[in-house]
């Protein structure tokens, strides 16, 4: 424990393994040599988007696993969630599994929220494996959050676009890869926006909140850091984003800061308006590009700060804002000090 | 010119539900149902009819016209059969409307699928 909200893992949790899963519009991006699987069909071959959602989960997983070389016997917690009612898809994904589990939900801070417990779990001596996973599909999340697509409702440009796919990663005591150093847990934020169709501004507040707050914690600077990327805050998040940083005096020129909602797409190419969102959205452009920079000697300290919008329909029916969230983790090379 | 009034009457019923959307920050059904409801009112008013006369298609296919439709035909049922006209009129002019939404969408369910 650091500070006010960030832990310092001394044991140094590793990610021995990783796996990613897209879906087309994915693997038509910028990033897509970096992912595992692409899929070339948004359903799958299944009946519903939301079976579908469940295969990319699976698979992720079960391919995480082999690139640990651990069987799911060796699986000591199961820590996950996704965008669904109650995080169906990581329930079911458990059902499979049958090992024990943690389901969490921090709408798309979840890919970060499960990796911090995870890496506390197994810092900490309760666990030698810990499974950390999450998945959103674009079209499921449509449903739950804004419109169901075949509705055809229009989208204004400050518009995201949920990432199809699943990110999972396993934790271990010990082995070979890149290491869990300090997580950061954030607080709800919420400026009082209302519209499902502008998440970025709503979430950058809770980013810059939780960047700061995790700066503070480890006395640090931005420059301690070769990266920060947020999780899906894209174009209009981004730039509020920066803003932010200026109006705080946190001198965040001095890193390479970037958005994974801005990296997985091609914005001048590809229909995504603003940028990609969703639990996936960090969980891919993490597991997949970003460990493989570090794994190529590019970075040597990463910061990603997931961010979540933890709208439901109900917050909507209600009337509320939209309460946001954001969870930083520390992820170093193998062998540089903490 | 009847084809240039059509086009700005029109679009110009279109800019207001852009507004709606965009300004007022309506969801789309309340979008909707907010230009029926002003249709109606302006066909209670009688103001639609002659609207229709001027601009022809430009009146009649944004979704105000609906609107128009059902007072129009609860009026007319009113007049000829009195009170119990308005219930049974409401669906008299717009039922080819309303019919052939129900069997095209019916039919389009059966042969596709949503593509997300």
């Amino acid at each position: 424990m650091a500070g006010h909200r960030t832990w310092v893992f001394e044991n140094r949790p590793v990610i021995v393994g990783t796996a990613t899963v897209v879906g087309p519009e994915e693997g038509n991006g910028p990033l897509a040599n970096d992912f595992d699987i692409i899929h070339g069909d948004k359903m799958l071959g299944q009946k519903s988007w939301e079976k579908a959602e469940h295969m990319l989960l699976e698979e992720a997983v079960k391919l995480a696993l082999e690139n640990a070389g651990i069987t799911k016997e060796q699986v000591n917690y199961y820590v996950g969630g996704d965008l669904l009612n109650q995080i169906t898809s990581s329930s079911l994904t458990a059902r499979t599994l049958s090992v024990p589990y943690i389901g969490v939900f921090g709408a798309c801070s979840t890919s970060m929220e499960s990796l911090a417990l995870a890496a506390f779990l197994v810092n900490a001596g309760g666990a030698k494996h810990v499974l950390s996973a999450t998945s959103s599909h674009n079209s499921t999340a449509e449903k739950q959050f804004r419109y169901p697509t075949e509705y055809g409702s229009q989208k204004p440009p400050t518009a995201q676009y949920t990432v199809t796919g699943a990110g999972a990663a396993v934790v271990a005591s010990s082995g070979n890869g890149p290491v869990i150093t300090s997580a950061t847990i954030g607080r709800v934020v919420d400026m009082g926006i209302t519209d499902p169709f502008n998440m970025g501004a709503a979430m950058a507040p809770a980013a810059v909140d939780t960047i700061q707050a995790h700066l503070r914690d480890l006395n640090r600077q931005p420059s301690d850091y070769d990266m920060i990327v947020t999780g899906d805050l894209a174009t209009v998040g981004y730039q509020i984003a920066l803003e932010l940083f200026r109006k705080h005096n946190v001198p965040i020129e001095d890193t390479h800061y970037d958005d994974c909602g801005l990296m997985v797409y091609d914005l001048k190419k590809q229909p995504v308006q603003a940028g990609g969102s969703g639990c996936a959205c960090s969980a891919t452009v993490t597991y997949g590009h970003l460990l493989k920079r570090m794994a190529r000697g590019e970075l040597n300290r990463l910061l990603v700060v997931a961010t979540g919008a933890l709208l439901s329909p109900l917050t909507y029916q209600q009337g509320e804002s939209i309460p946001c969230i954001a969870h930083a983790v520390c992820i170093e090379n193998g062998g540089t000090g903490a | 010119m009847t084809y240039v009034w059509a086009f700005v009457v029109g679009g110009l019923i279109c800019v207001v539900g852009q507004i709606l959307l965009d300004v007022c920050k309506m969801t789309p059904g309340a979008a909707m149902s907010t230009l029926v409801v002003c249709g109606a009112i302006l066909d209670g008013l009688k103001l639609y009819e002659p609207l229709i006369e001027f601009a022809g298609a430009g009146a009649t296919v944004p979704i105000t016209s609906f609107g128009n439709a059902l007072v129009h035909g609860a009026l007319a049922e009113l007049q000829r059969d009195g009170w119990i006209g308005i219930v049974t009129g409401i669906f008299e002019v717009t039922s080819a409307g309303i019919s052939s939404a129900i069997i095209f969408s019916f039919l389009a369910a059966l042969f596709v699928k949503p593509k997300g």
